[in-house]
This record gives C-alpha cells, sequence and structure tokens, in this order.
C-alpha cells in the first residue's frame, strides 16, 4: 500500500518538478500534463475512483488544451517556445521561499500526532503504529455523490454552473478582440 | 520518515505545493506562472481526500464534494488566465510579466 | 473477466446460465487452476487483456480489409482480391490482405524529419493507442464477460478518451511541420467540438438507468413488452435522439468520414500524419479503428442493449455473438456512411456541431427527465407520453435544421445516368 503511494508521489513530483525547470515551454506543458495523471493515480489509490475520472476529463482532456492553445496562440515564431534563461537571484529566492514553506508545512505535520479519528469501535494496535493506518477506506459511490450534489450541496451545484458560465463568456470576450494590427503571427 | 499513510500523504501534497509555489516566483513567463498555479490548486485537492480517506467519517462524500468544486474552480479560473494572457500578449507582444510594467511609477 | 456474481436483472429464461454463456468462465477457470492462488488475479487480468488485443486487433484487421470490400463494391469495383494466403494459390476475396498491409507498414522505412522533436514524434502514436485501448476495459461484452467492473464506468470510459486528444496535438507540433501543426489545431478543434455532442448524448441514459456502471445499465435494459418488443433505449423517442447524436459525434471523434478533414489526403496532405510513414502511420490508424470499436460498443451499452437479445426465443445464441452482432452492424453503417456523404468543410463541421447537436442534445436531457418523471403513466396516457416524447424530439430537429440550412440554395441533384 505505501509503496504504492510512494512511487506515485515520487512520480508525481518529478514530473512537475522537471516540468517548472525546462526551457521549452511544450515540454513544460506535456510533463505536468503527466503530473497531472500522476495526482490521477493518486486519487485511485485512495479509492476517489469518480474524483480520478473527473480529475482526468478536466485537467488532461480540457484545460490542457486551453493551455497548449494558448501557447501556441502567444509567440511569433517557432523559436519564441524556448525561454531565455530567467534571473538567477530571482530562482534562487524563490527556491528558498518554496523550500521554507514546506519545511513549515512538513514540521508541522510530522509533529502532529493524529490521534484516534476512527470510530470507537476500532482496537488500539499494540506496538505504536499510527491509528491512521487502520482507518477503512470510505467508499463514495457515484449514488452518494450524486444524492449530495443534488440535497445538501444544491447551491453550491448551482453557483458554480453560474461562475462556470461567466468565466466561460469572460474568456470569450477577452480573447476574442481582434485589434487592427494582430494578423502578423507566422507558425 | 513515518510510515503512517496519512502524514506521507501531506507531506506529498505539501512538497507539490512547495514545488508550484517555486514555480510560480521563479519563472518570468506567465504562462508558467500559471501553471504553478494550477499546481499549487492541485496540491490542495490532495490534502483534502487525504483526509477524506484517513479522517473521520462525518459524511461518506463530503471531502469529495470539496475537490469537485475546487476541479470545477481550478478550470474555470485556467481558462480566464489564458484568455488574460492572449489579450495581453495582443499589447504587448511577448508574456514575460517584466514586461507588463506601464503603470510602474 | 469478472467472476464476481454481479447481481444482474438477467432474463428469465433457461438460456440465461447456459454452458455456451459460461463457456469462456470454465475457460479461464481451467487456464488459471494450473496457477498457485496468489497469481490468479494477475492471470486473470492479463488473459483479459490478452483476449481483448487478440480479438480486437483481428476484428481491426478485418474491418479495414471489409471497409476496402464494401468502399468498393459500393463504388462499383470488387476491392482487393489479391492477395493469396502465403505459399499457396488460394486468394479466396482477398481475405489475406490485411496481413500483407501489415508487412508493408512494418518495412517501410521510418523517415523522421531532422528537426522534428524526435521523442514526442515517437510518443504520439504510443500515447494515442494507449488510451485507445484502455477505453475497452469497462465494455460488457457478453453476461459475465467485463475485463473491469467499475462504478463510474462510463466516465472512465470518455476519460480515456478525453486524453487522446494530446496524442494528436503532440504529432502535429513534433513535425516540425507548418502544415502539420496548422491541421493538427484543426483537428483537435473537431474533436473538442464533438465531445460536448458526446458526453450530452449519454447523460439521459445515466439519467433513466440511474447509474454509471455499465454492467448496471446493461442491466437496465433488460425484459421485452410483449415477448417482442425490448427494452433497449434505442426505441424510445429520446434514445433514439440520443442515439443518433451519439453516432454522428462518434464518427467526428473518431476523424471518420464524414468528418476526416484531419487526416484527407486532399487537405494538407495529411494534416498532422504528414511526417509519419511506415508502422507508426499503421499505430495511428490502429488507434483511429480502435476508437471505433470502443464508442461502437459504448453506444452499443448505452442504447443498443448491450449483449441482451431482441426477443426471449432467440436466447439461445449466447450473449458475447449477440453483442459482436450488434458491434458488425454498427461498424457496417460507419463504412456505409463513409461511402455516402461528402466531406464536410471545418466551418460546416464546426457549425453542425454548437449548433445543432449541441442544443439537440440538452433538449434530449429535458426529454429523457420528462420520460423517467413520467414513468407511472398507464393507460392512454403511455400513448401521450410517447407523443410528447416524440414531438420534444422532432419539433427542435425540425426548427433547428431549418435555421442551420437557411440562406443556402435549394438542393439540385444530378444522377449520373
Amino acid at each position: 500500500m505505501t509503496a504504492a503511494l510512494v512511487l506515485i508521489a515520487v512520480f508525481t513530483l518529478a514530473t512537475a518538478a522537471v516540468a517548472l525547470s525546462l526551457r521549452n515551454l511544450i515540454h513544460s506543458a506535456l510533463l505536468l500534463i503527466a503530473s497531472w495523471f500522476g495526482i490521477a493515480a493518486f486519487y485511485l489509490w485512495a479509492g476517489a475512483e469518480f474524483v480520478a475520472f473527473a480529475q482526468v476529463l478536466v485537467y488532461v482532456g480540457a484545460v490542457s488544451m486551453v493551455v497548449l492553445f494558448a501557447v501556441l496562440l502567444t509567440r511569433r515564431s517557432r523559436a519564441d517556445t524556448v525561454i531565455g534563461p530567467d534571473s538567477v537571484a530571482r530562482a534562487i529566492s524563490a527556491v528558498i521561499t518554496g523550500v521554507a514553506v514546506f519545511g513549515v508545512l512538513g514540521v508541522a505535520i510530522l509533529k502532529t500526532s493524529f490521534g484516534r479519528l476512527s470510530p470507537a469501535d476500532v482496537p488500539p494496535l499494540p506496538g505504536g503504529t499510527g491509528v491512521s493506518s487502520v482507518i477503512s477506506a470510505p467508499t463514495a459511490t457515484v449514488r452518494d455523490i450524486g444524492i449530495q450534489l443534488m440535497s445538501t450541496h444544491a447551491a453550491a451545484l448551482l453557483i458554480i454552473g453560474i461562475l462556470l458560465t461567466v468565466a466561460l463568456l469572460g474568456a470569450v470576450v477577452l480573447a476574442a478582440q481582434e485589434g487592427p494590427e494582430s494578423k502578423h503571427e507566422s507558425p | 520518515m513515518s510510515l503512517d499513510p496519512l502524514p506521507l500523504c501531506l507531506l506529498f501534497s505539501s512538497a507539490l505545493f512547495g514545488l508550484g509555489l517555486i514555480g510560480a516566483l521563479a519563472r518570468s513567463n506567465t504562462i508558467l506562472v500559471l501553471l504553478g498555479i494550477e499546481l499549487m490548486l492541485n496540491a490542495a485537492n490532495l490534502n483534502f481526500i487525504a483526509f477524506w480517506r484517513y479522517g473521520p467519517a462525518t459524511s461518506p462524500a463530503t471531502g469529495v464534494m470539496f475537490v469537485m468544486f475546487s476541479i470545477a474552480v481550478a478550470a474555470a479560473e485556467a481558462a480566464v488566465g489564458l484568455a488574460l494572457i492572449i489579450a495581453v500578449y495582443r499589447h504587448q507582444k511577448t508574456i514575460r510579466l517584466q514586461e507588463a510594467n506601464r503603470l510602474k511609477g | 473477466m469478472n467472476l464476481a456474481v454481479i447481481p444482474v436483472a438477467a432474463s428469465v429464461s433457461e438460456w440465461s446460465d447456459s454452458f455456451l454463456e459460461r463457456l469462456p468462465l470454465f475457460a479461464r477457470d481451467w487456464l488459471t487452476s494450473w496457477l498457485p492462488e496468489p497469481w490468479r488475479w494477475l492471470v486473470n487480468s492479463l488473459l483479459s487483456i490478452a483476449v481483448i488485443l487478440s480479438v480486437f486487433g483481428l476484428l481491426f484487421a478485418y474491418v479495414t480489409l471489409a471497409e476496402r470490400k464494401i468502399l468498393g463494391r459500393i463504388q462499383n469495383r470488387p476491392g482487393p482480391n489479391r492477395t493469396p494466403i502465403p505459399f499457396t494459390k488460394f486468394r479466396f476475396f482477398g481475405l489475406a490482405q490485411p496481413f500483407a498491409d501489415g508487412v508493408k507498414s512494418l518495412t517501410k522505412e521510418d523517415v523522421v524529419p531532422r528537426g522534428a522533436d524526435h521523442l514526442l514524434h515517437f510518443l504520439a502514436p504510443v500515447v494515442l493507442l494507449a488510451f485507445s485501448i484502455l477505453t475497452f476495459a469497462v465494455i460488457p461484452y457478453g453476461r459475465h464477460l467485463v475485463p473491469v467492473e467499475l462504478n463510474a464506468g462510463v466516465l472512465y470510459f470518455f476519460a480515456a478518451g478525453a486524453a487522446t486528444e494530446l496524442a494528436v496535438f503532440m504529432a502535429g507540433w513534433a513535425s516540425r511541420n507548418k502544415y502539420s501543426l496548422l491541421a493538427a489545431m484543426r483537428a483537435l478543434a473537431q474533436l473538442i467540438s464533438y465531445e460536448l455532442p458526446l458526453l450530452l448524448a449519454w447523460v439521459p441514459v445515466v439519467l433513466v438507468a440511474g447509474s454509471l456502471s455499465t454492467t448496471e445499465i446493461v442491466a437496465a435494459q433488460a425484459g421485452w413488452q410483449f415477448d417482442i418488443i425490448p427494452h433497449w433505449y434505442v426505441l424510445t423517442p429520446w434514445g433514439a435522439a440520443g442515439f443518433a447524436i451519439f453516432m454522428i459525434a462518434a464518427l467526428a471523434e473518431s476523424n471518420r468520414s464524414p468528418f476526416d478533414l484531419p487526416e484527407a489526403e486532399s487537405e494538407l496532405i495529411a494534416g498532422h500524419l504528414t511526417e509519419y510513414s511506415g508502422f507508426k502511420y499503421a499505430l495511428f490508424f490502429m488507434a483511429e479503428y480502435f476508437g471505433m470499436i470502443a464508442l461502437s460498443g459504448m453506444a452499443i451499452t448505452l442504447f443498443l442493449g448491450g449483449w441482451h437479445a431482441p426477443s426471449p426465443y432467440l436466447e439461445f445464441i449466447p450473449s458475447y455473438v449477440w453483442f459482436m452482432g450488434k458491434l458488425s452492424a454498427l461498424l457496417l453503417g460507419f463504412i456505409w456512411i463513409r461511402a455516402t456523404f461528402p466531406r464536410l468543410r471545418m466551418d460546416q463541421l464546426t457549425r453542425f456541431a454548437w449548433k445543432f447537436l449541441v442544443p439537440l442534445a440538452l433538449i434530449n436531457v429535458g426529454n429523457a427527465a420528462f420520460w423517467s418523471l413520467s414513468l407511472h403513466w398507464s393507460g392512454p396516457l403511455q400513448i401521450f407520453r410517447w407523443l410528447i416524447s416524440a414531438f420534444v424530439v422532432v419539433g427542435p430537429f425540425v426548427l433547428l435544421g431549418r435555421k442551420l440550412s437557411a440562406g443556402v440554395a435549394p438542393r439540385v441533384y444530378r444522377y449520373a445516368v
């Protein structure tokens, strides 16, 4: 169990790290898409099948297309997809910031004792292994998700619908305004 | 390294968040900054699913609900962000963040 | 194949569990009985993978042959009939043609442009084929024959299908050819436009069946009315409309005629496949045909009742034979459409998707909601239910169709005599 988690984590972190450090923009985008696959694999490992397939459908199927089209539409020639080197000082300070944030979060996680979170009928294990490993996996069938969406979270569903419509219309309006001098791009 | 699955998952998502933060801060290409932000959103979703799997069972699908809405919002935000990038590109013909400083004092 | 006893609402004739139905399970059990217990699940999975790959690989080979022969006959010519079985002189209607094609594509030189992105150029057909084959995992091929039983099976199928669009982009970009890139973007625009009608077409089915699991959707279409009319969804007004929309969107999603702008020879040479030759080209076509077969399989599961027989008297024929029969009928339909309709232009294509199919699919969802809410109407009200449902299908179709073809001159047919 944990071995699979470590494998998925290593794959996702590696692809994400390489994606954000490459010079070639298209390769960066494609590696990030691979890291989204890794995250979907984590969802499958945790037993949330519906979320995993939704992640693939939305991110890999749609957001990836938006990103790739944006990359292709914001360049003047093929050479523009290879970006020049960024400022090293800013990169170093960014790495220090990122590592500091991860350090703070990591220390907080390791120091917290996730106590008995399961129902009271789970007996404590001798030998001191954490209780979190004996909690049985919850199952969220599609029926449960549907019922929850329509009853408890119905308002949120409608708001999300409005938000997506507004975002779609806004994106179309923003990206579709043709200036009079915008026609000299060559692929 | 602890062997509990829950701290491992949380460390994984924190590491991913840190990577997204580094990406968003260090690169000067706007699209890569946006991809870093997407990565941070995904890391937060990982957190939700980790606690849904190993946390107290309040209702069977709350964690999943959060993640569904988060994915929807992240997709909408990516679409709007990239449309903004295209619109900015039309004016300044590059997408380097440092070039977008016309309002600088 | 799934061994779990699925509580399928099976048909109640004595043929439900006949020997022929259980034959694949007996074969599988016999094969895995040679191995110790802990390895059985692995061998089960490997066995189902091997069976799917071999059966659908052979089906792909013979669908290409059938396509060429049938296209030929419709165009008043015989199609390929010269390839003999190796080392003999028996030609048999060119039945060995697919193997000759395979040998040809394997031995052709693999030309890659010098400035091309070699890694992406190599990965594009691999990714496309991998995701096309992954979609075969959730289709129920027979009463006891589902490779993977997933609670959200239909969603998995379309998620894997959506991931194939990446490979089209990778192919167009990696070729370092501006025409390939332009054609890849056009192909992507087509794929994205038709993904929406494709996804909206099965929402009514899930609404009425109440589940995203493919086995449960097939089980919901069991049973017969008056022992003659099956409960398949295609025989309801909203189901017929949904089936039509699904088939048209499936044609577009697998880049088949009349939507084959991305790969037609007269359009930008071969579109995003221009710089591919030899085996990689063959892999692209294999992926296209696998996509066609998988989408037909899903259409059968969603609308045509899966592996159910059309009448209880015909149930002695095993369920997987019925599935293959329906699959063959749909594939023949695909081939027939290819031979008959001219190709659509890019703007006609996108206009058709966004202004015609998407509104119709949305109205269909409302129609199916009305259908499932009026389930308890009985007696003469049933006729009203059918009439209202049919009217909600036909009315918008006629109105939208008139609006779509407004401004176009009346059609003049000239036949070659």
